[in-house]
């Protein structure tokens, strides 16, 4: 047995002249949550699909929990679970007929069948929605509706396609502690998000654009690894600050944040602190502090204008 | 064993959808309902009351009883009167009426001379005496119409005149085995069970898998183990027995209001009726997994529907049809079902002695649940 879930190479995806995904690698091992970053367009849903088995690529090679895809996708469907973008569960039923249908689909039965949807109904906090129409129930509680579905028959490899996109901050923090809850019972994650606090939540990402991977690896290495200082400048007319530093070649990029500046310089600058002091718009009493990366900072230096 | 449960999974949640659409479980009622009065008035072959004119140049006491004579007929009534031929064909052309009678100056002597009315005179073989009493000018654009106005040709014209009526002897006796009366509903009622089960079982089935895929449940499914054709046999189940409410409402309705007999025996018809049921979710299901959207769905199930209507003999006799048409109406599963229904309901005849229309039902489905199943590819390309 490999210790990697989900093994895909060179994997590309065209809609006609659309590069929906361009020559993919992946490896995601067994056990943990994986994250796929992007921005919108960006292939998150498309490369889900491919490695659901629900689209064929044009090229590359997909191995899942040891299955050949496209070839094997139907000996897939008991030990993977999906969890579309869209809600794809049937808003004229209800929560209960909803998670009774999956668990008869998946073959269970009788008193199986009724203890697993209680089971589900308990530990999503559906009780209150039971005979609620799915259609009727707010983003959230359809997404905790949809996040059962998907897990209802214990799978070892979980597909969430931007599971949280209508989910407030609060829920959304319950929201990953059910996810590790079910990494810790042993199963794979692979989920897409836009958010960067989700991301970092992952133990490896993936940061995706325009269908290429631009970067991968842990959110801490990633980070330790940007090739970039990030410096906040504390100084009275950001505005032209900004342009002026965005003419810099050694400046990434540099974006407002309240007060300050938080300013991308690349690694070959040996001493960024003292590189922006020499800049002649720096005032000698702006406060310039050098700050840990954030996972936003990898994003802006691996994808658009400021690509290293 | 799992098959026959995902099976039931599926069926089970198409007849609670069902039951919440409250608009499609109307017309599951509405439709046969409707339709059946509708159709079972309206459709008459026997043509009568057909508004007409009347331009009567002789204006004498026998021209009116020759109106009254054609009258008591109940083909035509006549609604208007007019000075000439002129006005009178303008009319025809804005469609007020669809024929006018022309009475001529000297219909009493025409009248006179007629070999009908003749006054004991021997018919005459010369131009003068041979000439008709008046003329109908007719729209000859609606066939039954103008058919139903050419009969009143050879009307006996001897009542006219108080004189014995001289009953010749026919050249040919018919004796009718069924349907004596020659009631239209008769035929039609039967007939309408295969157009009303051809329209609302296409029309279910047709936008089964269409509406999945619209609302996104479908990229939910196919992720599941359930197999294509679990997914086509729990979809058309639960449609069986709707089709087969509508059918005993039709024949109900048909009997308590029309009359129609129910000659045959029950278990025959539902037989017949089961396999057309079949047969046309069948067709419902392939159109599903060609048809991108509800109204492709929707389109597709008229392009059968009308050719149902017309070709099916329904509407118009089978036998009467040139040939190319009747080799459409073999490939439609309508066609046979209405041989089988009319047959068991008005003919009572054993559907077995009709194994060519069972076998080719039969072969229909099997066919086409292999070809929907096998087009019901579970991915999204
Ligand atoms: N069925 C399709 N036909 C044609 N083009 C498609 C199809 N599906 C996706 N695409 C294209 O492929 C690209 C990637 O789409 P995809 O849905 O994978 O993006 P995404 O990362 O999931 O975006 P979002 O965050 O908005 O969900 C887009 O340019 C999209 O237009
Ligand atoms: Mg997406």
């Amino acid at each position: 047995m490999s210790e990697y879930a989900i093994k895909a190479s060179s994997l590309s995806r065209n809609f006609g002249e659309i590069k929906a995904i361009q020559e993919l690698d992946l490896e995601v091992e067994k056990g943990r949550i994986y994250g796929f970053l992007g921005p919108n367009g960006c292939g998150k849903t498309t490369a889900i699909r491919l490695l659901t088995g629900l689209l064929k690529p044009s090229s590359g090679e997909i191995e899942v929990l040891g299955f050949t895809l496209p070839k094997d996708a139907e000996k897939l469907r008991l030990r993977i679970g999906y969890m579309t973008q869209k809600f794809s569960l049937y808003d004229d039923l209800t929560v209960k007929e909803n998670l009774q249908f999956i668990a008869k689909i998946y073959g269970l039965s009788g008193q199986t069948k009724k203890r697993r949807v209680d089971e589900l109904i308990d530990l999503y906090g559906l009780e209150e929605k039971y005979s609620q129409l799915a259609g009727s129930m707010s983003g959230g509680q359809r997404q905790r509706l949809g996040l059962a579905a998907a897990t209802l028959h214990k799978p070892e490899l979980l597909f969430l396609d931007e599971p949280t996109s209508a989910v407030d901050p609060e829920n959304r923090r319950d929201f990953w502690e059910k996810l590790f809850d079910l990494c810790d019972q042993g199963a794979t994650i692979l989920v897409s998000t836009h958010y960067m606090d989700e991301a970092e939540r992952c133990h490896k990402l993936a940061i995706l654009e325009t269908g290429i991977k631009r970067a991968d690896g842990s959110p801490e290495i990633l980070m330790r690894e940007m090739g970039a200082s990030v410096v906040e400048v504390a100084a009275s007319d950001l505005r032209q600050l900004k342009q002026d530093l965005l003419h810099l070649p050694q400046v990434i990029t540099a974006a407002q944040l309240g007060a300050r500046l938080r300013v991308l310089v690349k690694d070959s600058v040996a001493d960024p602190l003292g590189f922006l002091r020499q800049q002649k718009n720096i005032q000698p009493d702006d406060i310039l502090t050098q700050v840990r990366p954030s996972l936003e900072d990898v994003f802006v230096t691996c994808t658009g204008e400021g690509r290293l | 064993m799992n098959g026959l449960s995902r099976i039931q999974a599926i069926f089970g949640k198409e007849l609670l959808q069902l039951k919440r659409d409250k608009m499609t479980f109307g017309m599951v009622i509405m439709i046969p309902l409707i339709q059946l009065l509708l159709f079972g008035f309206a459709i008459n072959t026997n043509v009568r009351h057909i508004p007409v004119g009347l331009v009567d140049h002789s204006q004498t006491g026998l021209s009116r009883i020759l109106v009254q004579t054609i009258s008591a007929t109940q083909v035509v009534e006549f609604s208007e009167h007019y000075i000439n031929v002129e006005d009178a064909e303008a009319a025809i052309a804005r469609a007020e009426i669809r024929a006018v009678l022309v009475i001529p100056q000297d219909v009493s002597q025409r009248l006179a001379r007629h070999q009908t009315a003749g006054f004991g005179s021997p018919p005459a073989s010369d131009e003068e005496t041979s000439r008709p009493v008046a003329q109908w000018i007719v729209d000859g654009s609606d066939t039954m119409i103008a058919g139903a106005i050419k009969s009143l040709r050879n009307m006996p014209l001897a009542e006219l005149l108080n004189k014995p009526v001289n009953r010749s002897t026919p050249t040919f006796e018919v004796a009718l085995l069924y349907n004596p009366e020659q009631r239209t509903a008769v035929n039609v009622v039967p007939g309408l069970i295969g157009i009303i089960l051809t329209m609302t079982m296409i029309m279910f089935t047709s936008a089964a898998i269409v509406r999945e895929r619209e609302r996104g449940n479908l990229e939910m499914l196919i992720t599941t183990p359930v197999r294509s054709i679990e997914l086509m046999l729990g979809k058309i189940i639960p449609y069986i027995f709707i089709g087969a409410i509508q059918v005993s409402i039709i024949l109900g309705l048909g009997h308590l209001v029309f009359n129609v007999p129910m000659n045959g025996s029950l278990g025959q018809l539902a037989g017949a009726t089961l396999l057309f049921i079949i047969a046309s979710l069948v067709l419902g299901l392939v159109i599903s997994t060609i048809a991108k959207n509800q109204l492709q769905a929707t389109q597709m199930t008229i392009f059968v529907l009308l050719p149902s209507i017309l070709l099916s003999g329904f509407m118009f006799p089978y036998d009467g049809m040139p040939d190319i048409a009747q080799y459409i109406a073999e490939i439609l599963p309508a066609t046979h079902f209405m041989r089988l229904v009319r047959g068991v309901i008005l003919r009572d005849v054993a559907i077995i002695d009709m194994r060519h229309d069972l076998i080719w039902l039969t072969l229909f489905s099997v066919v086409g649940l292999a070809v929907a199943s096998f087009r019901f590819k579970k991915n999204l390309d």
